[in-house]
């Protein structure tokens, strides 16, 4: 009788039967009353006091789920024969762009900053940016270097179709345009860019000239936050090419590395005043052409600059 | 119980007694939304009867001491109640004054599919200038809410809430009844909110894990944090859009504001809750105040008893409380992410304020928000499983269209409806789960489902994707098909570590949890990250309806369809 009482408890009417047993007879007593209605409840149910706090959350054995087809969706709307067909075109069009139809662009610029260093102080910059929906984007990329009393040393721009074609990758595909150094060149340009595991920003890319010329680029940074607005930026890239290419300095191999680590306070996400030391050299024959026309193939700078973006 | 009429005239009463009758906050509050409101039934401009007018136009609205622009109901923020009874017939007019489409959907309502609200779904919207005749019959009772259907400007303020009263006696007894609209502000637009998070996916999320807090010993530990950061998972990934640019409102009374609604001790006070916010899911608490839950979703719940619960966007919950001292009570709304709260006070004057507490420290995702925790295992002894683990696994979802739009997979997705939500974990007193919730009323249909579907939740939150099954709406997604009056089983599989509010227009169902008969009956079902929740359907209502995550950006972002109940021999 009490064990028919305490299973009864069990299975929902705890709260009237608990009251005319022992406290100790019901493992739920005092525990599972999270449903138990305070006795003046203002519902008006005759079930009032059931207790449903400790049932398993699944679906109990004996209910079974038929397995009939699913209907073929229609291919008429519903709407139409209310309103007229005509009537619905407009607002159909649009509930389907507002609905996953986002188009949007971003202008970032990670770099844009003066460096300090023995000889002539330089100033730099790197940014890009995107023009599109969630999968195809055009991209433009700008980055360049030059010394503040003479004229730009480097500077290129791409321009480029991105797809996303993964959670964290994109392929990109266009041209690239070298405006600096003269002569001027032109490339054909295949990339990667993304999120790597445990939260690098990389991208790879192989440049072909037009005149047969092929260059390599690898380059990644990573934000580490030391607050919620200060974060450390180290950032690396490398320059390779197949071949030696004397008319713009650049020789077979390893070209150049720079290293570089900068430390931003966000002041808003989108604006962030940075400071940072970079340590940039030419290699191997790169470095060689270099100091053939009389220049430093290696160079630390202290940097202030901004990131920022919009 | 106390019947409907005693309640008016007792108010009546206790209004003469108040004084005056409302001190307005904020210009052109609504009487029933202004602080120091002595409940419903002394409101004044509550919109009643068979035949209503709504405007729907541009209009400022003042949050903390600034001015941003707004789009309002009737001019105010939220728009005006609209109080209703069950079985009357109801023709609302609404006129569109501003230069851009708008639309109104009643969220909860059952009624014909073309008054639904959904342009490009229902109707054709309301194009600028135009005035457009909803009408339908008023099938049920409880609390319910609208708002537009039409862009984002839900975000911007379109909203208001609703009221039904039962066509007989309210089963729910009460001495006075308050309305809580819940929502989210920002002066930001919510297309330019949209387009940041686009940019740089956890951009107002300014809880992060740093470095000075691996230092200091908070958060994560360092080879935790190395296996989520393999995975490029955010443990502080809670909410999209923050207190760093919301402001968290009660009726439009931001946390300063501190809207304020009157009770005399020892009232059944019915506080009638909605969510009405775009981005955010709250908890909901009054200190040293018991809540009785009664209602949600507008049904009616066997009574439970709780000190705090989750509410997910547009879902409403009717509670009652008690409050037998004569001093005020706090009324705490923090976002779940802990990054703002809003409070609002019951009391039994003007002016008075309680304590309020300090907002508790943000929470943590677990493996088990990922959908990868198997039951019984800790964390410690699985981290170096889980980080060697290929993820996402497509076999475990092969519906799924895998792509850029989907960056996990829940691969041991759980039932978590009789777990606390987010973040309500470890809290020092009684919180809701989902099955608590039994209904009042026996469920309408007894059958067994003849057939069940799976739906994924998916996403990129990285590059701000939300789809159903990987793929948008506005890539052309099928609708869901239904044959009118079958019964079927919808299973919702959450592969994303954001909890997200599920609706479905037109239609009540039942969330799947203990034994049949008396399970919820909802319009808007929570799934909480890396869970699953199942619900049986009967399509009874013919037509087409909107089916979405009513987070607004989402939704925005592609988790959406429609969904079609159609009579058999009209399936094509």
């Amino acid at each position: 009788m009490k064990r028919l009482a305490i299973a009864i408890a069990a299975i929902g009417f705890a709260a009237p039967i608990n009251a005319q047993q022992p406290a100790a007879a019901d493992p739920h007593a005092g525990h599972d009353m999270g449903a138990k209605p305070a006795p003046e409840t203002p519902v008006a149910d005759p079930h009032a006091g059931h207790d449903m706090g400790a049932k398993p959350a699944a679906g109990p054995a004996g209910e079974e789920v038929g397995t009939a087809p699913a209907p073929a969706p229609p291919i008429d709307h519903a709407a139409d024969a209310v309103w007229g067909a005509a009537a619905l075109t407009a607002s159909r069009a649009s509930l389907r762009r507002e609905h996953g139809g986002f188009q949007g662009s971003m202008i970032l610029f990670n770099l844009a900053e003066y460096q300090a260093r023995s000889g002539t102080d330089g100033y730099r910059w790197e940014g890009e940016g995107w023009f599109g929906g969630d999968i195809h984007r055009f991209v433009l990329k700008s980055e360049g270097e030059g010394d503040v009393r003479g004229s730009v040393e480097n500077a290129e721009v791409q321009a480029l179709y991105s797809r996303a074609i993964d959670p964290w990758w994109n392929l990109q595909a266009g041209v690239r345009y070298d405006i600096r150094p003269d002569p001027q060149r032109a490339f054909a340009v295949l990339g990667i860019e993304g999120l790597a595991p445990y939260w690098f920003k990389a991208g790879g890319a192989l440049f072909l000239s037009t005149k047969g010329e092929l260059l390599g680029r690898i380059e990644g940074f990573y934000d580490q936050r030391i607050t919620q607005r200060l974060v450390l930026q180290p950032r690396a890239e490398i320059d390779v090419a197949a071949q030696d290419i004397p008319e713009i300095g650049v020789g077979a191999g390893l070209s150049s590395v720079e290293v570089g680590l900068r430390l931003r306070y966000e002041i808003e996400r989108e604006f962030a005043p940075y400071i940072g030391i970079e340590w940039a050299s030419d290699i191997g024959d790169t470095a060689r052409y270099a100091r053939a026309v009389g220049k430093e193939p290696s160079s630390f700078s202290l940097v202030a600059g901004i990131r920022f973006w919009f | 119980m106390t019947p409907l009429t005693d309640r008016r005239n007792f108010l009546r009463t206790a209004s003469m007694f108040g004084g005056a009758l409302a001190i307005p906050a904020m210009p052109a509050m609504p009487a029933w939304a202004r602080s120091g409101t002595h409940g419903l039934g002394s409101a004044i401009d509550v919109l009643t009867g068979n035949d209503i007018k709504l405007s729907i136009g541009h209009a400022p609205l003042r949050v903390g001491g600034r001015t941003s622009h707004a789009i309002a109901v009737n001019g105010t923020v939220p728009g005006p109640l609209i109080r209703l009874k069950e079985g009357q017939d109801v023709r609302i007019s609404v006129t569109n004054t501003l230069a851009e489409d708008s639309s109104i959907h009643w969220h909860g309502l059952l009624l014909p599919f073309q008054y639904d609200g959904v342009p490009g779904v229902s109707f054709p919207g309301i194009k600028p200038g135009e005035t457009f005749v909803y009408e339908f019959p008023i099938r049920q009772s409880g609390t319910y809410w609208y708002h537009s259907h039409s862009g984002l400007q839900e975000a911007m303020g379109h909203f208001g809430s609703m009221v039904i009263d039962p066509a007989g006696i309210d089963r729910v007894g009460f001495d006075r009844e308050h309305v809580l609209v819940l929502s989210d502000w920002s002066a930001m637009h919510p297309h330019a909110i949209l387009k940041k998070l686009k940019q740089n996916g956890g951009n107002f999320n300014f809880q992060k894990q740093t470095l000075g807090g691996l230092l200091t010993g908070k958060d994560q530990s360092a080879a935790e944090r190395r296996m989520w950061g393999k995975m490029r998972m955010d443990p502080t990934d809670i909410s999209d859009v923050t207190g760093a640019i919301y402001t968290y409102l009660v009726n439009g009374h931001g946390p300063d504001e501190n809207w304020t609604g009157l009770f005399a001790p020892g009232e059944r006070v019915r506080l009638r809750i909605v969510n009405a916010a775009a981005m955010t899911n709250f908890n909901v608490r009054l200190p040293g105040l018991a809540m009785t839950i009664v209602a949600a979703d507008g049904n009616l719940v066997r009574p439970v008893e709780t000190d705090e619960f989750q509410i997910g966007v547009a879902e409403t919950y009717d509670v009652i409380v008690r409050p037998a001292e004569d001093r005020a009570y706090g009324f705490i709304a923090e976002s779940i992410d802990r990054s703002g709260m809003v409070r609002a006070t019951l009391a039994p004057r003007l002016g008075m304020v309680a304590p309020v507490p300090e907002r508790r420290p943000r929470p943590l995702l677990t493996m088990k928000d990922m959908g990868m925790e198997m039951a019984g295992h800790d964390m410690a002894g699985m981290s170096h499983d889980m980080g060697s683990m290929k993820m996402p696994d497509p076999s475990v979802a092969p519906q799924v269209r895998m792509g850029p739009g989907v960056a996990t997979l829940a691969a041991m997705p759980m039932d978590r409806t009789a777990e606390r939500p987010t973040g309500l974990e470890d809290v020092p007193h009684r919180v809701l789960t989902y099955s608590q919730l039994r209904s009042l009323d026996p469920n309408p249909d007894p059958r067994n489902p003849s057939r069940e579907i799976d739906i994924h939740l998916t996403a990129n939150m990285e590059r701000y994707m939300w789809s159903f099954d990987g793929v948008k709406f506005s890539e052309g997604a099928e609708p869901l098909a239904f044959r009118h009056n079958e019964r079927v089983r919808v299973n919702l599989i959450n592969d994303t570590m954001m909890p997200h509010p599920i609706h479905l227009h037109g239609h009540f169902f039942e969330v799947v949890m203990g034994e049949k008969g008396h399970r919820p009956v909802k319009h808007t079902v929570n799934v909480l990250p890396g869970g699953k929740v199942a619900f049986d359907l009967t399509a009874d209502a013919l037509g087409d309806w909107a089916f979405h995550c009513h987070m607004m950006l989402h939704m925005h972002a592609g988790m959406f369809r429609v969904v079609t109940v159609r009579a058999d021999e009209d399936a094509a």
